[in-house]
């Protein structure tokens, strides 16, 4: 009887969510007439491609800059005391929470030619001579989009480490392992799970990214999302974009189930 | 102790590269707010002086403030819609012994997962043949849609974490059904609850996505606005306008915080505990 | 004194303002097992801890065959530690966690495996090498942390409260186990626990442990004949205390006016005549006759039975002493035994000088 509570939501979720992706990922074979011609077009044109190509790049390069910048703060906060640590999840949890357009638009203030990070190269630390190009290029969205994508990776991450035994670490040193193999044979291995599912997440939700690109990126950094928005609304190509939709879902979804795979066969 | 300035030396380059990863992900935040408080007219930073010009300029801004408006007016109705229904679903999935519950759950938790623009695109298409593209309530459907599942994680994590068994003894205890949900459970589900609808008017009001398709010149949101405003001549405006949200976002999350110090603390310690799903939509 | 194996000389631990550890003293021979017997809190994991070089002391030394410890790190102090959940590594097999150790010391394949094999025999496990520990029982876990602590053949092992988690009968066996590898390997133990059986079984010596202090270290015997405090006498075996103020202390003798009358008991420390004291006297030292017998150099109580308890291989007695104190008397349930008291009897306990220690009233 109670069951019946979950209807409003359900009737919600299907009518204003289920219904219009379904639609627009039907129109990929539907429009104009049923065809599988968008598909075709995809796959042929150079400039689909290269931009399909772009999208799992620059997600890949995303998470692997976040393993690197992210294991030291989830293994920072498995490691300290309760008061810290609850700074540290604040501190993580806080760029979560906010806007991601603020977030780019403080980093576009941030990378432009004049901008704090290249005062700080030429004029302070003069580092380099002339300011670096940091936006509307690659090495922008990678900084935004590393940014904004970071406590994905942390949290899952701290979950795991907070649950690694203390004592394990011990019994490492106490048969004669010295921190850096210690750490390398029986820390990073048991972290694996929690590495693993950061990274999906950061992949995943790094593949439909459309703000941080459009804002920070050039021309030829364009991603999956911004090419299913210039079809509806510069070239109102409708099957195009249902077509894009329909590979960006399929790659999300299949990243998703190969990795609950490799998890259930590769562990012991 | 030599070996100890060794164990030493692995903190001191930890502690570095955490301060620098810190530095990273709060200061691009700060600056905006300071920036916000430019006396030049553009975005330098550090800012020649200190000035209230940028918020003194929205407050009389009918542009700003009516975006603002349109923001709030979809936000609340948003925000109420997707408490109400996300914990009837979230209280009917923990003990409506529904068949089929898991399959339930994951098309409630969709919204989350499908990349946002592919959700708005479909929303553009079929909203705009329902008439209701450019129109507040076609937002607010948008929005409740969208911040549902969050309200869902968090009150049925909630829920998982309240006994049912509590129940059973309210009923042995001589309360009906009903009584036992209110007086037993409702209360513990609570702080949840409003972890949730903080959580959902945050999303609705930094929605930027699917608020760009739906929007119209008349109905623009504040994240539309700045959305337009950003990619043209930029000033310290939008900083300013920037720094709100970030206010906002802050007071929430401090709020929500606050809220759930004690065992039930779904949003902040399902982070700490890293069960959250995926976050806000990009 | 720095000969044997360990030492432990006036080492402390503090953290903040509290002090784990309080100076503690205390040698190791080779091929000794001693057991670091007291409550939780005590400071014994902490000094395990300290030996082992996962914690470092606040003042002291400790000197392994006559070398300071202080400067080495863990990785280097070649000492085996069984941890009290095991600590196995989850993501190894136990062929690997037992291996663990040696290829931290670069040996050559072939050699690993032999060893592996060999100790895998010795604690009988053979053929669970490829095995998760995860799919282990309690107990053969147990077995693998072991044998990975002892498969690099350290001088020490150290063991930390290892089978608290198994239940009793198993941890019996466990415990003769451990015994017969120690004859068998000739490593110097130092064992952990808060179970004073478990220490009686198992060890050479035996070192209590109080809030931070080695209240006293001895053989089982003397910890148990030759308690030199009330905590030792309480915590190692039962003991009945009756408080009273010393009324003649010479010769290792010593006379308390308690409740009940003077009693008498040996004593290893001086006395000041007037302070107060207590009698030590084990329950199975008391003797119980129906009524007073000829005065001896048996000191006698008056009272009655207020509690009977039968063990089986037991029976205690409750009794109500005419002073107004508790005694405790043991007595075998079979055997040569008149008729045993029921509750109420009037009875009179008992017991010679010898058998009595007077301790200082530190409560």
């Amino acid at each position: 009887m109670r069951g019946w509570l979950v209807v409003p939501a359900v009737l919600i979720v299907v009518v204003l969510f289920a219904y219009p992706v379904s639609w627009l990922l039907v129109l990929s074979v539907t429009d104009p007439e049923p065809t599988l011609r968008n598909f075709k077009m995809l796959i042929e044109a150079p400039v689909y491609l290269r931009a399909l190509w772009n999208t799992i790049l620059i997600s890949g390069s995303v998470t692997l800059l976040c393993m690197l910048l992210g294991y030291p703060i989830a293994y920072t906060m498995a490691h300290v005391g309760d008061r810290l640590r609850r700074l540290l999840v604040f501190i993580v949890l806080f760029p979560f929470w906010s806007s991601i357009l603020v977030r780019t638009f403080a980093w576009m203030v941030l990378l432009q030619q004049k901008g704090l990070i290249n005062k700080m190269l030429v004029d302070y630390l003069g580092l380099v001579e002339t300011p670096l190009t940091l936006i509307y290029n690659r090495t922008g969205v990678l900084i935004g989009m590393s940014h904004i994508l970071l406590p994905f990776m942390i949290l899952p991450l701290y979950s795991v480490l907070s649950r690694i035994e203390p004592s394990l670490s011990q019994a490492a040193a106490s048969l004669g392992a010295p921190p850096v193999r210690s750490f390398v044979r029986v820390y990073l291995p048991l972290s694996l799970p929690g590495l693993v599912a950061g990274s999906v997440l950061v992949f995943v939700i790094g593949l439909g990214y459309y703000i941080t690109p459009a804002l920070l990126g050039g021309p030829g950094d364009a991603m999956i999302a911004q090419l299913i928005e210039m079809q509806i609304a510069d070239f109102g190509n409708w099957g195009l974009a249902g077509a894009l939709a329909v590979i960006l879902l399929l790659g999300t979804t299949m990243t998703f189930l190969l990795v609950s795979r490799s998890l259930i066969e590769g562990g012991p | 102790m030599t070996w100890v300035y060794s164990e030493r030396f692995w903190l001191s380059l930890r502690a570095a590269i955490c301060l620098g990863v810190i530095l990273f992900l709060i200061s691009p935040m700060v600056i905006v707010v300071i920036i916000s408080f430019s006396s030049a007219p553009f975005l330098t930073f550090p800012p020649p002086g200190l000035s209230l010009q940028w918020y003194r300029k929205l407050s009389s801004s009918s542009v700003w403030l009516d975006a603002i408006a349109t923001s709030a007016t979809i936000m609340l109705p948003s925000a109420l819609i997707a408490t109400a229904a996300g914990t009837a679903a979230a209280v009917g999935l923990a003990r409506g012994r529904i068949p089929g519950a898991a399959l339930i759950a994951s098309l409630i938790m969709a919204p989350m997962i499908v990349p946002v623009i592919i959700t708005a695109a479909g929303m553009l298409g079929v909203f705009r043949s329902w008439g209701l593209q450019g129109t507040r309530l076609g937002l607010i459907f948008a929005h409740t849609t969208l911040a549902i599942p969050y309200v869902v994680f968090t009150v049925l994590a909630a829920m998982r974490l309240v006994d049912d068994q509590l129940e059973s003894a309210a009923l042995t205890l001589g309360a009906t059904r009903w009584r036992a949900f209110w007086r037993v459970t409702f209360p513990l589900i609570l702080p949840a609850m409003l972890s949730g609808m903080l959580f959902a008017m945050v999303i609705s009001f930094d929605e930027l996505v699917v608020s760009i398709f739906l929007s119209s010149p008349t109905v623009r949101p504040v994240t539309v606005q700045m959305w337009s405003d950003v990619r043209g001549d930029v000033d310290p405006t939008i900083a300013a306008i920037g720094a709100l949200l970030l206010a906002f976002s802050v007071g929430a999350l401090g709020l929500e915080t606050v809220l759930n110090r004690q065992r039930a603390r779904p949003v902040v310690a399902a982070a700490a505990e890293g069960t959250l799903p995926q976050g806000v939509a990009p | 004194m720095t000969q044997g194996l360990l030492h432990l000389n006036e080492v402390s631990k503090a953290f903040g303002t509290i002090i784990a550890v309080d100076r503690i003293c205390f040698s190791l021979a080779e091929g000794e097992f001693l057991s670091l017997l007291g409550p939780s809190g005590s400071g014994k994991t902490t000094t395990l801890q300290m030996i082992a070089g996962l914690t470092h002391p606040t003042s002291g030394e400790i000197r392994l065959a006559g070398r300071p410890i202080g400067p080495l790190p863990p990785y280097k102090r070649d000492i085996g530690m069984v941890f009290q959940n095991y600590a196995l590594f989850p993501h190894l097999t136990v062929a690997r966690n037992i291996a663990f150790p040696l290829e931290m010391r670069h040996m050559r394949r072939a050699e690993i495996l032999r060893r592996v094999e060999a100790v895998l025999r010795l604690v009988d496990l053979s053929g669970y090498g490829d095995r998760y520990p995860r799919q282990l029982s309690g107990g053969q876990q147990q077995r693998v942390a072991l044998a990975r602590a002892i498969v690099f053949e350290p001088k020490l092992l150290l063991m930390d409260e290892p089978l608290g988690a198994l239940d009793k009968k198993l941890r019996e066996q466990m415990q003769l186990e451990i015994k017969h590898l120690h004859k068998r390997l000739g490593v110097s133990i130092i064992y952990v626990t808060h179970d004073q059986d478990e220490a009686l079984v198992m060890s050479n010596r035996i070192g209590v442990f109080n809030r931070g202090r080695l209240e006293q270290i001895g053989t089982v015997e003397q910890l148990y004949e030759q308690p030199m405090t009330r905590f030792v006498a309480e915590f190692v075996g039962e003991s009945n205390m009756v408080s009273g103020a010393v009324r003649e202390a010479a010769n290792g003798r010593c006379t308390l006016e308690t409740a009940d009358g003077p009693l008498r008991g040996r004593a290893r420390q001086a006395f000041t005549i007037g302070s107060a004291a207590l009698i030590s006297v084990r329950p199975e030292r008391v003797r119980l006759e129906p009524e007073a017998g000829a005065a001896g150099d048996r000191d006698q109580i008056q009272g009655h039975i207020c509690e009977v308890i039968y063990m089986g291989r037991l029976r205690k007695y409750v009794i109500d002493t005419a002073g107004g104190q508790k005694l405790v008397v043991a007595r075998q349930a079979a055997g040569v035994e008149a008729k045993p008291f029921s509750v109420g009897d009037a009875v009179v306990a008992t017991f010679a000088a010898d058998d009595a220690v007077v301790l200082e009233d530190t409560r």
